[in-house]
């Protein structure tokens, strides 16, 4: 089931084809829709960290105009809270939040309440009357360096080859890095949303989600239904990062709030809870150490995570994956801990833990090259292994060398001068800094649905979604491609639960694994197709014949429209390789020292992702991932009040994100690479590995500018201060 | 939010009468109507100022006078101003966002509230602009947007406004109507520093509404510009600014204005540093001296101290900038 067969459409750098309907507001979002008799919920949130909720005086709050309820675990329902049928995997170990199964209070911001009125307007007010008692508070842990005294080693993670402290030790060159990544939140323009609806004992919900299909599991086991009973749909998400990947409270509170009310029930999150109810990226400590000797291979590589965490939850992620595989060297350990503070718990955000891993491993490297003198490129080219260490596998593809080669050439790497601080131009100082990126090219089980009419039309259906990657134009491209047809005779259905089952739209697998799915649905139709006319069928071909159609085909059997459903099957391609998305990022800063500020000119990716299916679409992911990188590196830090856990620049006008005018020139190339192995597509998926390579090139660029080595992020304008002038 | 009423006024009489029964104007809401969402202001009622006739901006005499309801976007996008007030008009345009400069009104700007983020999250129990005599969560919290200049024991939030920046530096007065009559007062003295009450924020009496600002024109004014530093080039309130005018006559400073944003509770004049400058000759050493005062009497908290040293370097910048531009024309 390979693609064999030259395409015509994929690879083609196609324009949205929702982008229309964004732009002129048709597209319609969870929050958009309302069901007649639609109530409004306000969450009422815990103003402390700890302890129970002792008593909650809601008597003024219902007596204000418009209310219908307010809810708490005092008069909640008490749920069945089962396991859904299938695990949710974006979840950490832990005990989950259950929304007013209990009056412990775990962090600030944790909903202790609904409030449920006519308008949102009366639902607010009327929860700043809820008076709420707490008893038995002690001062929440929030402090990093307190909070890891309770710290859990993540067994998993903590790996050893060779014999890592013995080599390091022998070392030529050492460096030994300690960095700081600061919390990050999500924060997408669209907020998180819920609308429930019962009718009849079954839940409909639209909710802002990257994973439909789960959320109709683990809310049917929340209330003991039939997983056919929860119908979820969420047709577009305005951006979500991973705040979309698994169940938050404020989902199944909506449910319980419409199911004991009778009415449709809509919660939206505020900004400000948005910084504690749909995760962050954690707060992260490492330390990385390597050996080299003069010739500049590396001979040891000790990397130790610590990373936040809630107290009910132990969230983890890949931190520490990259270290093992990136680099040919025999002697490597890794060793990772999470840290429980008294605040909300993480969750993946784009590039889970190899965003954070990789800003502290190529800071590193950074280091290294300028203590043997190296050119950061050659170090990395010099050590680029020839199968993957730590699986000793064979890596499907690896392109990283092509990347670093190309890449240097395209942004004129050569004009660099080894020696940091010394390149000054118009006032400022100038630098340039390199960094890799990488990310598993995964690729998971999942299914679709095509229907061919004899219109010479044809409907793609997939529960998946469209963040904003551009799913629906993909898919579309795709099945164009496997059944002859315009693109612009596919309709592509998704973000509906009812929809053939997908994994969550993250981690880079998407294009994989449900492409791959739509790709061996096309091929099931043109399979029934011949088994009905009696043709033979060729299921390698992608492009059949246009003299015989598959439509001419339909047609001439007499059939309206024919439909088959078709899996992606993974099957032990994961065991037989090391599959991984390489990239190698160039960026050019200009800092002018007296006043601190650093400017970046321009960034360059080149990056090896297998097949490319929309160029135009993956070159804008690809930027917006290097937008994210320059956020976690010069801007994004969700602030912790340390007496009481409270973010404290819980908005947009105070957690800052880049905008437009610190953006510069962003260029994305892609190098040649052919995957017969990945999966049927050849894709690797680039979400993730987009962001991945900026934050560390943007600080090697800025020690390259000035000397300085700056270690913690964001890096803002104090830390380049301290020279006198 | 709270419920509240909302009336339009027609005419001064109109506004002045609901002002007097405890509404609060509204003229660009775009700060109140943050702070009402967040239920940290509370409002009866609101009286919208919109259709009051105070929004020209025009010449008379050597005296620029621009309207309480004209919008930043107004101010920005004026030519007399760009020429003649070069500092308001790059004050004005490093302000927010375009959406809220077309809303936001100069008068509304002066009196804007801070942005102190114990000020603007009720979920801190300490803070004496928001709770008189509760404490202020700042002193041993989170300070790094925090003031410098001009604190005291019971609050060191920073005021906001770049334009009040421009204005404070060139001597700016704000005229005031009341049913007591018609009165003028500079920046300064409209501005409250927030000493043992820094719930009071300003001198305006209940009833009086601010009709308009003005602005003296002259050499100095027309020779200045305005800095902002802050963390993004664009939507972010300023770590240190600076309005800055300088007139340089056969080498020697003749007239000099610095004012700083982002480091006062008010808008902070520099007087020390235009004293400096004044008779002396525009030489990059005697500026850079005379810069070293930009941030005298400057007390710093735990992360805010790299204010003081960056308010003098902006200074410097802005100085030797302007004495480069003079020297050329």
């Amino acid at each position: 089931m390979e693609m064999t067969d030259a395409p015509s459409m994929i690879g083609r750098p196609l324009a949205r084809l929702d982008g229309r309907a964004k732009v002129t507001g048709a597209a319609r979002y969870a929050a958009e829709f309302a069901p007649p008799g639609m109530l409004h919920g306000f969450l009422v949130d815990a103003t402390v960290a700890t302890g129970r909720v002792a008593a909650l005086d809601a008597r003024t709050a219902l007596a204000s105009p418009g209310v219908h309820a307010v809810i708490w675990h005092g008069n909640a329902p008490r749920l069945p809270w089962n396991e859904p049928v299938s695990p949710e995997f974006t979840r950490p170990d832990g005990a989950r939040l259950r929304a007013f199964a209990d009056d412990r209070v775990r962090f600030v911001g944790q909903p202790i309440a609904v409030v449920v009125a006519d308008t949102i307007e009366q639902a607010h007010f009327a929860a700043s009357l809820i008076n709420v008692t707490y008893a038995e508070q002690r001062d929440p842990v929030v402090d990093f360096t307190e909070a890891s005294a309770a710290a859990t080693l993540r067994r998993d993670d903590t790996t050893a080859r060779g014999d890592p402290d013995a080599a390091f030790a022998a070392s030529d060159a050492q460096v030994d890095c300690s960095t700081v990544i600061a919390r990050e939140t999500h924060s997408p323009l669209e907020s998180h949303v819920t609308i429930a609806h019962w009718q009849q004992g079954k839940l409909r919900l639209w909710d802002k989600s990257q994973w439909v299909s789960n959320v109709a599991r683990v809310l049917a086991g929340d209330f003991g239904l039939e997983p056919g009973d929860v119908e979820v749909i969420s047709p577009y998400v305005g951006g979500a990062f991973g705040s979309g990947g698994r169940v938050w409270p404020h989902t199944e509170i909506a449910a319980i709030a419409a199911r004991e009310l009778d009415r449709p029930v809509k919660i939206e999150l505020t900004r400000r809870q948005m910084f504690n109810l749909v995760g962050h990226r954690p707060y992260t400590e490492q330390r990385v150490r390597l050996g080299a000797n003069s010739d500049g291979l590396l001979t040891a590589i000790l990397h130790d995570g610590a990373a936040e965490t809630s107290r009910h939850e132990r969230f983890s992620e890949g931190l520490l994956r990259p270290t093992r595989m990136l680099y040919g060297c025999a002697d490597v350990a890794t060793s990772y801990i999470v840290v429980p503070r008294d605040t909300s718990t993480p969750t993946y955000m784009r590039a889970p833990g190899e965003a954070s891993g990789l800003f502290a491993l190529e800071t590193a490297m950074d280091e290294l090259a300028w203590q043997l003198r190296l050119d950061p490129v050659e170090l990395r080219l010099r050590n680029d292994p020839t199968h993957d260490l730590h699986s000793n596998l064979p890596f499907s593809s690896r392109s990283l060398a092509a990347c670093l080669r190309q890449g240097a050439e395209t942004f004129g790497w050569s004009k660099r001068r080894l020696e940091p601080g010394s390149w000054i131009e118009d006032g400022e100082q100038v630098g340039y800094g390199v960094a890799v990126a990488t990310y598993p090219a995964n690729y998971v089980r999942a299914s679709a649905r095509v229907r061919l009419s004899a219109n010479g039309s044809a409907t793609v259906e997939s529960a998946t979604s469209d963040m904003g990657p551009g799913t629906y134009t993909s898919l579309a491209q795709v099945a164009a491609d496997a059944l002859g047809l315009p693109v612009e005779a596919i309709a592509v259905e998704i973000g509906r639960s009812a929809l053939p089952n997908t994994p969550p739209h993250g981690g880079s697998m998407t294009m994989a694994s449900v492409g791959s799915a739509v790709l061996a649905a096309c091929n099931a139709v043109k399979q029934k197709l011949a088994q009905i006319t009696g043709t033979e069928h060729a299921p390698a071909k992608l492009v059949p014949a246009p003299e015989d159609s598959l439509v001419e085909q339909l047609r001439r059997a007499g059939l309206a429209q024919i439909e088959a459903d078709g899996h992606s099957n993974p099957g032990d391609t994961a065991k037989r390789f090391s599959m991984h998305a390489f990239g190698a990022v160039f960026v050019e800063v200009r800092v002018d020292r007296e006043l601190g500020l650093v400017r970046i000119p321009r960034i360059h990716g080149a990056y090896g992702v297998g097949r490319v299916v929309n160029p135009r679409l993956t070159r804008s992911q690809c930027t917006g991932g290097m937008i994210g990188g320059v956020g976690m590196a010069l801007f994004e830090a969700s602030e912790l009040d340390r007496a009481s856990g409270r973010v404290i620049n819980a908005d947009l006008a105070e957690y800052l994100i880049p905008t437009q005018a610190d953006i510069g020139e962003l260029t994305v190339a892609f190098v040649e690479e052919t995957d017969p192995h990945v999966n049927p597509l050849g894709v690797k998926g680039v979400g993730e590995i987009a962001v991945c390579g900026a934050a560390p090139a943007i600080a090697n660029a800025v020690w390259h500018a000035t000397g300085k080595r700056l270690r913690d992020l964001p890096i803002r304008l104090e830390a380049l201060l301290e020279r006198r002038m | 939010m709270q419920p509240f009423a909302f009336v339009r006024a027609d005419d001064e009489e109109s506004a002045r009468a609901a002002l007097r029964q405890g509404a609060r104007a509204l003229a660009g809401g775009t700060s109140l109507v943050d702070l009402l969402r967040l239920q940290v202001e509370q409002a009866p009622a609101l009286v919208d100022l919109g259709k009051l006739p105070f929004r020209s901006i025009e010449q008379a005499g050597g005296v620029l006078r621009i309207g309480a309801l004209a919008t930043l976007s107004d101010i920005a996008g004026n030519p007399l101003i760009q020429h003649a007030a070069p500092s308001l008009a790059q004050a004005v345009l490093a302000s927010a966002s375009p959406q809220l400069r077309n809303a936001a009104t100069i008068g509304g700007n002066l009196l804007q509230r801070t942005r102190c983020a114990y000020f603007r999250d009720t979920g801190f129990e300490r803070c004496n602009k928001r709770k008189p005599g509760s404490g202020c969560a700042a002193l041993d919290g989170d300070d790094r947007g925090h003031a410098v200049l001009g604190v005291s024991d019971h609050c060191i939030a920073a005021h906001a406004s770049d334009a009040a920046v421009a204005l404070t530096a060139f001597d700016a007065t704000v005229r005031l109507r009341g049913t007591a009559g018609e009165r003028s007062v500079a920046i300064a003295d409209l501005l409250r520093l927030p000493g043992d009450t820094p719930w009071l924020e300003h001198t305006l009496a209940p009833d009086e509404l601010i009709v308009a600002v003005e602005l003296p024109l002259g050499d100095v004014l027309r020779r200045s510009a305005y800095r902002k530093l802050r963390d993004r080039a664009s939507y972010a309130f300023a770590l240190v600014s600076a309005a800055v005018g300088l007139v340089i006559e056969d080498g020697l400073v003749r007239e000099a204005r610095v004012a700083l944003g982002g480091v006062g509770t008010v808008p902070w004049r520099a007087h020390a540093v235009e004293d400096a400058l004044v008779g002396r000759p525009a030489t990059q050493s005697s500026v850079s001296q005379a810069a070293q005062r930009a941030a005298d009497g400057a007390v710093a908290g735990t992360q805010n101290g790299f204010k003081v040293e960056l308010a003098r370097r902006t200074v410097r910048r802005v100085l030797l900038q302007l004495a480069e531009d003079t020297a050329w024309k």
